[in-house]
């Protein structure tokens, strides 16, 4: 997945990329609790603290879908409201994929979360039940509405 | 583009910091 150049272009603008091998860092394996291969974890470094976590292999959408969402909890953790929604809605916009319904709904909290508006979870809880019906977020959603 | 990809976990939490940017750590069982 990474020598597709779309994901290599997302990881480096985004993130501080690491990587651990199993034969060679186990120790690394067990401090962040990685406990199959591939897992990516999304690490906050000033919260000391786990953000996102991707386990198995996924195909380049599904992934840059994944990646989005953790970039949005990255930013919600630090209550960068703005930019926590841009990342949900990248994810909510990777039509097809697992993290769209979660990128409405993530979205959807930090628009509550930076406005302390309720009506931004009822709009966000019928979209889920309009879009995504069938989908656990839109089980979660659904005490919005 | 190719990921330039940090080894050292402890490097990248303190690169992290400064950039104000998630790690982002890829634990991996194939061929380096």
């Amino acid at each position: 997945m990474y020598p597709d150049p779309d994901v290599a272009k997302y990881v480096s603008e985004y993130f501080v990329p690491v990587r651990a091998h199993i034969k060679e860092q186990p120790a690394t394996f067990k401090r962040f609790g990685a406990e199959w291969t591939p897992t990516i974890i999304t690490w906050d470094a000033d919260a000391n603290t786990e953000r996102h976590r991707i386990e198995g292999f996924l195909p380049k959408d599904e992934l840059l879908g994944q990646l989005a969402l953790a970039r949005g909890h990255s930013a919600f953790g630090r209550e960068d409201w703005d930019t926590a929604i841009r990342a949900f809605e990248e994810a909510a916009n990777r039509a097809g994929t697992e993290a769209a319904a979660e990128g409405v709904y993530w979205a959807g909290v930090a628009r509550y979360k930076k406005t302390q508006d309720p009506s931004a979870l009822k709009k966000t809880g019928l979209a889920l039940k309009e879009k995504f019906p069938q989908s656990v977020w839109a089980k979660k959603g659904s005490v919005w509405v | 583009m190719e990921i330039n990809w940090l080894k050292d976990a402890d490097a990248a939490l303190e690169r992290a910091k400064r950039e104000r940017k998630p790690v982002l750590l890829d634990f991996s069982a194939a061929p380096m």
